[in-house]
């Protein structure tokens, strides 16, 4: 039994080829190209980069995004990390509780957003009951530049933190237990050795989740197109939505793939910064000194 | 405004629809084979939106089948796909032979890259075609006074529609002029009832008020002059009069406080008004059927309709009317059998084909429908809606769907801007002039 013939490897890089380089390639090259999806495109060089860098309604979509990327981050890791910590222990309790917290894991994006979006409205939905009892006033969230913001924040909170809890518990279910006993022994106390063996041990785990998410955010697209529409004005127009926007609204196909090339290669360059920043790249082990 | 005939389908188009468009369109050109790329004469591909209402279209394929040589292939796009996958299938070799849009601006793109058949010798040669549609439907079909589509489906002009019960329990009547509807909208907010109920997540709801607040004042040659890029455009003073009547409106609390989180397509802006906590509402016509469907007692007892107001100092004929005149079926340049397709779109002029839309609560765009409407499930509504149509000296095309998307596209972004109060109404008119 040696290694499995070169030839295997055909179809997968195939698929790969056909469906996501050869799109890219295309993408790349009508970033080049003035097209409206009916004549043929016509190569116009750099216009559209040229435009993207100047473009004031890019530059508020860049920024909005960055915000979104570094409020999702800021709200979704701590969550995250506590949750899936607290689930990595074996009693059965938790095992049940963990169960649940994984539900929005398995719902869509379109059904989370349109369920949101029914609980956000003034009128009917359960902001106006919540809004009564808290007092607060026109239960305007979704027309209100900030609370449409922080409601976009919240709901990719919602879908997504089951998945890094996921991804924390199994991290915290790698530490071996000897830590903890040896921790015992020299009379740390929880939090001490949450701290001290927990954090450090899950080093690794904070690197990739947080890849995950920052890639995630960047193309985050469904829930504002349902929740907010870009809305109110373009408060809520993250880039991916203004991809959406110039390509599918505009038919301004050329510039929409400009916006896509650029999120591609951000969410890239942003990635491999991470990695190598954290040194995760050098396959160091979290277990050295052992 | 791109409904078809009911909100429903519109919504899902506008809230899913695009969205999902937008992750499949690259694969939709090969679903359009056999279209007008292919020259095979005996078929024609059809491309209708998928709606409740394509059962009308359906049974007239069906019949012009079976007595025609060449057949009729319907293809019914999901409305939720419709713009995005019309647009790619035109744009590949195989477009369809025969499709639904909204006319105007909707097909425009279309014309400019020779991709429609102009149909004017072929309406004039037919006087079935010629003198069979409401002239103001018809010639929002037309570009450059060429006709380019045949009606097919109901009306849809933009009514005003009121709560009968709230009206009758303040002694209210439908609003003939602004004044009086300042009045009534000082009276019912007294009582804590929103005078207008407006789903302002949807920006096309938004548009209604300025289309018909800008033809009040102007007339509808200030909107053709948009259309058409001359003269003062934007700039005219009848659109910065109409954008501070909307701010006056919202300042004034008429569309109550929290309008920019209600939806129109999820069903928020119907169900306040049929439960009396919103007086009015501006809505198209398909206002009635989506009340019939979800708040069927309201439709049927306390529904009110009336024609938008007159505007103190507006220059504009008061019968005129905006909305989505009605959708049409074009022909693709590369058709495969022209006389077919030409044969079949003579059979939207038929008294049969205007019953059938009829029984499905529409009201047909033929000039003979009138007769026909004591059929339809509210002959009252229909009558109503069918005079006010023709009687209009001029029925101005929803300005999303007049105008070229590349304009239209922020033209709703700054209207938005302009109801949330993040730009004035100066503001607003320059960033429309600036637009191109």
């Amino acid at each position: 039994m040696g290694r499995p013939h070169p030839a295997w490897v055909l179809p997968g890089v195939l698929f790969f080829a056909a469906f996501a380089l050869a799109p890219m390639v295309l993408a790349v090259y009508l970033s080049f190209c003035d097209w409206d999806g009916l004549s043929a495109p016509r190569f116009t060089g750099l216009d559209n980069w040229t435009t993207l860098l100047g473009d004031p309604q890019m530059h508020r979509a860049a920024g909005l995004t960055a915000l979104l990327v570094l409020a999702s981050w800021a709200f979704q890791t701590p969550a995250a990390l506590l949750l899936g910590v607290w689930a990595a222990g074996r009693q059965r309790n938790r095992a049940v509780l963990s169960a649940v917290f994984f539900i929005p894991l398995l719902l869509s994006s379109t059904a989370i957003a349109l369920l949101f979006h029914s609980v956000l409205d003034p009128n009917f939905g359960a902001v106006k009951q919540f809004g009564e009892w808290f007092g607060l006033g026109d239960q305007n969230v979704l027309g209100n530049s900030t609370s449409a913001f922080l409601a976009v924040v919240f709901v990719g909170g919602w879908q997504f933190i089951p998945f890094h809890t996921l991804i924390y518990q199994g991290g915290a279910r790698q530490i071996p237990e000897v830590l903890y006993q040896a921790a015992e022994v020299d009379g740390a106390g929880r939090v001490r050795q949450f701290f001290s063996i927990t954090l450090p041990q899950l080093r690794d785990t904070v690197t990739t989740s947080t890849v995950l998410m920052v890639v995630g955010t960047l193309t985050y697209f469904e829930t504002v197109l349902i929740l907010t529409k870009g809305g109110p004005g373009t408060d809520t127009t993250i880039l991916p939505y203004l991809m959406y926007h110039t390509g599918f609204q505009k038919f301004d196909l050329g510039y929409a793939s400009a916006i896509a090339t650029f999120l591609v290669l951000t969410a890239t360059g942003l990635a491999l910064l991470l990695v190598r920043f954290t040194g995760f790249g050098a396959m160091r082990s979290t277990r050295e000194g052992m | 405004m791109k409904p078809g005939v009911t909100h429903r389908t519109y919504s899902r188009r506008w809230i899913l629809g695009a969205g999902a468009a937008a992750l499949t369109a690259p694969g939709l050109t090969a679903c359009g084979g056999g279209g007008a790329g292919g020259s095979d004469g005996g078929e024609l591909t059809t491309y209708v939106y998928g709606d409740d209402a394509v059962k009308v279209q359906r049974s007239a394929v069906k019949r012009f089948n079976k007595s025609a040589d060449a057949k009729v292939k319907l293809e019914e796009v999901p409305g939720s796909d419709y713009v995005a996958k019309l647009r790619t299938a035109m744009g590949s070799p195989s477009g369809p032979d025969i499709f639904f849009n909204w006319g105007g601006g909707s097909i425009r793109p279309f014309q400019e890259a020779g991709r429609l058949t102009d149909l004017t010798d072929a309406v004039r040669a037919d006087p079935k075609l010629k003198n069979g549609f409401l002239p103001s439907v018809m010639k929002a079909g037309e570009l450059e006074g060429r006709n380019y589509g045949i009606p097919m489906r109901g009306m849809q002009p933009v009514i005003l529609f009121y709560n009968k019960s709230v009206f009758d329990k303040h002694s209210l009547t439908p609003p003939e002029t602004w004044d009086d509807l300042q009045q009534i909208i000082d009276t019912v907010r007294g009582k804590g009832i929103t005078p207008f109920a407006l789903g302002g997540v949807d920006v096309w709801t938004e548009l209604m008020w300025l289309e018909y607040l800008v033809d009040r004042i102007g007339g509808e040659k200030v909107f053709a002059r948009i259309q058409n890029d001359e003269g003062a455009r934007w700039e005219d003073p009848a659109v910065l009069k109409a954008a501070e009547q909307v701010k006056d409106l919202i300042d004034g609390g008429a569309f109550g406080k929290n309008f920019s989180s209600v939806g129109y397509d999820s069903g928020g802006a119907p169900a306040l008004f049929a439960q009396g906590k919103a007086a009015m509402h501006l809505m198209g016509s398909w206002e009635y059927p989506t009340q019939l469907g979800k708040h069927p007692e309201f439709a049927e007892k306390d529904l009110g309709w009336a024609v938008f107001p007159t505007v103190t100092g507006g220059t504009g004929d008061p019968r005129n009317v905006v909305g989505n005149p009605t959708n049409y079926w074009s022909v693709h340049a590369n058709v495969g059998n022209k006389d077919a397709a030409i044969a079949f779109l003579t059979e939207m002029a038929s008294d049969r084909y205007a019953k059938a839309l009829i029984a499905n609560g529409d009201v047909p765009a033929t000039a003979g429908a009138e007769k026909l409407l004591d059929s339809s499930p509210s002959p009252e509504f229909s009558k109503f809606q069918y005079k006010l149509v023709q009687d209009a000296p001029s029925f101005t095309l929803s300005w999303d769907q007049a105008l070229p998307s590349d304009l239209s596209a922020p033209m709703l972004t700054e209207i938005n801007k302009l109801f949330v109060g993040q730009s004035s109404p100066r503001q607003f008119v320059s960033a429309m002039q600036g637009l191109k």
